[in-house]
């Protein structure tokens, strides 16, 4: 059987392999094909051939194998893959899969395994995840694609750089303000946009992006420009600092609970400081899609016209989007300076929107869970892969690739009714939990 | 209680209705034949306020909704099941019902799901299923249902014949007619299927290049010779 099939799909696929070859040739020539050497007089190229030919030879065999074997796998199969069995699974058990998940999250920095370089990460991946659940209001529930959804997170950052630095204020009373003004710029770039939908949103938002951050760069006297802003201060636990010496006057946290000084303590707060706004992120966009506003996104998403002939307003359901997705980056930008301690415009480039943007999509379009997921992955996969040195971000991109042919709606794309149908007298639809399975899909 | 008044719409330099006036009366059905081109989902539309009237006047019990929003035309009571049906394919057939009780406030949202699945069984069968697995006439079915669920006083229905088995025809037809006589709902209807519709409207219009050429009762229509050779003759013969 299997000799069968691969018969009649080997002309198919040599031609296949054959124009990927000539395709790959043609760009390892001037990549690979062309060293430059100090010589006489500057510098010499030096080419190598055989190295391109070598290269081309790989990619001919590799797409060779993978078109025999896909041509393989392409026969119809009997009910969901797997992956779509776990997906489904997933969606269904979501409340356990999260309370786990949560419970892993709280003890995490007290796990044996777990030292100051494993919080820092983790602390990393939260705040990934936390802008990833921002997004995910604008992209997977108002289906408004947003390129440059890093604006909010530098609006928010320096918001609280300023604040901080200059006012002398500190986190606790930044953090509202900082998001109220990303919410703000998210509706200042709502109202130009409320016309636009896919490419051409995508590409004022992403202009949007830019004009942000090249303000931050070029406007001296309040930003500072390129050398950022230093100095930001830390957060304080209700009042108490994690300072070695504290100010005179004021107690420190290891003095007050009398327990030696450690540098890890502050790493450990600020790990649980953006867990817990994560949460709130999380039980805020969970808690909103059962709303009116939260299913009026889902089905401006689906499709505008009949929004509007159902009588939702379009206009407020998108600003609002656009201002609560922009309010969580503003709140993750508030975190990423007090963590840091100093912000820059480097800090916020195209690449930073591209990986958040990447997160929602490759978890699945409104996927809570799968945010995580890809949040986990996109920050971990370059960490793990440090041992690789230059290849890392080759692996990176390889399995980027990877999961959107294996999985080209998203790693956990399962959408469960957010309403269910309930006799006279019993919970009202918007407080029935997603908990049971669509039915057939 | 729905007057145009020599209404004239416009799509950039192409004038799509030529001083249309027509009138649906408290608890009618009132049908728009036409062919295709004919203007009738542009006079639809307009009632609805996307695009708006360039000139002559709406009126909806008297009141002046010419230049009304169209997300504020719904809660006035006028509720539109739009033509090519316009489901919300990812979501469930309970929660595009729900979408669409949005101007009601979601009050009655149980008793309404309820009085939609009794007028179409096939819905509730389906009722965690997404709407874009949904046949055509089951999406047409869940697209008026959904449409009632604002509990409007007045249903406007565009072609919902189109592309759908004649047997489902038949029954979105008859749930038409069951809306009307037992909640006393009034329908305007347009259609290319102007058999079916003829049959079951009070009164209708024919509408040819966006004129209105002919008015009168359901019958007396279907019994037009000129009626029957431009809109039956021929168009029977294609749905059949």
């Amino acid at each position: 059987m299997p000799s069968a099939v691969s018969k009649q799909a080997l002309p198919a696929a040599l031609k296949d392999a054959a124009i990927a070859a000539i395709v790959a040739f043609i760009l390892f020539l001037p990549i690979i094909g062309m060293q430059l050497q100090p010589g006489s007089g500057g510098l010499d190229v030096n080419f190598r051939l055989p190295l391109v030919l070598i290269g081309a030879a790989i990619v001919f065999v590799g797409r060779l194998l993978l078109g025999l074997l896909g041509s393989r796998r392409r026969a119809p199969r009997a009910g969901p893959s797997i992956m779509e069995r776990v997906a489904a699974g997933v969606a269904a058990n979501g409340r356990w899969l999260g309370l786990v998940g949560i419970l892993f999250a709280l003890t995490m920095p007290f796990m044996p395994f777990s030292n100051r370089y494993v919080v820092d990460v983790g602390t990393t991946v939260l705040i990934y995840v936390m802008l990833g659940w921002g997004l995910n209001i604008v992209v997977g529930l108002a289906g408004l694609l947003d390129l440059g959804y890093v604006a909010f997170y530098a609006v928010g950052a320096y918001s609280f750089a300023l604040l901080g630095t200059t006012a002398g204020m500190g986190f606790w009373y930044c953090l509202p303000l900082a998001g109220l003004l990303a919410a703000m710029f998210g509706l200042l770039l709502g109202f130009p946009v409320l016309r636009l939908r896919g490419d051409y949103l995508a590409i004022v938002t992403l202009g949007f992006g830019e004009i942000i951050r090249i303000v931050l760069l070029n406007w001296t006297n309040v930003t500072n420009g390129p050398n950022g802003i230093s100095g930001i201060p830390r957060p304080s636990f209700f009042g108490l600092d994690f300072a070695r010496s504290p100010e005179p006057g004021t107690t420190a946290f290891h003095q007050y609970f009398g327990i030696p000084y450690s540098g890890e303590q502050r790493v450990i707060y600020l790990y649980f400081l953006i867990l817990l706004l994560a949460l709130i992120t999380n039980f805020f966009v969970i808690r909103i899609r059962r709303l009116p506003i939260g299913r009026a996104w889902e089905a401006l998403r689906e499709d505008e016209i009949a929004c509007k002939a159902l009588g939702i307003n379009p206009t407020n359901t998108k600003l609002t989007a656009f201002a609560l997705g922009a309010m969580f980056g503003g709140f993750a930008g508030a975190f990423f300076a007090t963590r840091q301690g100093f912000v820059s415009p480097e800090s916020f480039t195209f690449i930073e929107s591209a990986i958040i943007l990447a997160i929602v999509v490759l978890g699945g379009m409104g996927s809570q869970i799968g945010v995580v997921l890809a949040a986990i992955i996109i920050v971990l996969l370059p960490e793990l892969g440090r041992d690789f040195a230059q290849y890392r971000m080759l692996i990176f991109g390889a399995a980027m690739v990877g999961i959107m042919i294996w999985r080209p709606r998203g790693l956990l794309a399962h959408r469960s009714p957010t309403v269910l149908l309930h006799p006279k007298g019993g919970p009202r639809p918007a407080d029935v939990p997603p908990s049971v399975k669509e039915a057939g899909a | 209680m729905l007057q145009l008044e020599d209404v004239h719409t416009r799509y950039g330099n192409i004038e799509a209705l030529k001083g249309v006036s027509v009138e649906v009366r408290q608890g009618e059905i009132v049908t728009i034949i036409g062919s295709n081109g004919a203007g009738k989902s542009t006079l639809l539309m307009t009632i609805c306020g996307s695009p708006q009237a360039a000139a002559g006047r709406i009126l909806l019990n008297g009141e002046d909704i010419t230049r009304t929003a169209p997300y504020d035309i719904v809660h006035l009571g006028i509720s539109q099941a739009p033509e090519g049906r316009r489901i919300f394919a990812r979501m469930s057939v309970l929660e595009n019902l729900q979408m669409g009780s949005v101007p009601s406030g979601g009050r009655h949202f149980e008793e309404d799901v309820q009085k939609v699945f009794t007028l179409f069984p096939r819905l509730k069968e389906r009722i965690n299923q997404r709407g874009g697995t949904l046949s055509g006439g089951e999406q047409q079915m869940l697209c008026i249902g959904r449409a009632l669920m604002a509990r409007p006083r007045l249903l406007l229905l565009d072609e919902p014949s189109l592309g759908i088995a004649p047997i489902l025809v038949r029954q979105i037809f008859n749930a038409i007619v069951e809306i009307n006589k037992e909640q006393g709902l009034t329908i305007l209807l347009v259609e290319q299927n102007a058999f079916q519709a003829l049959k079951i409207a009070h009164r209708a219009y024919v509408l040819s290049t966006g004129r209105v050429v002919m008015e009168g009762a359901g019958r007396e229509l279907l019994a037009n010779p000129e009626v029957r050779a431009a809109y039956l003759e021929g168009g029977q013969k294609e749905v059949a």
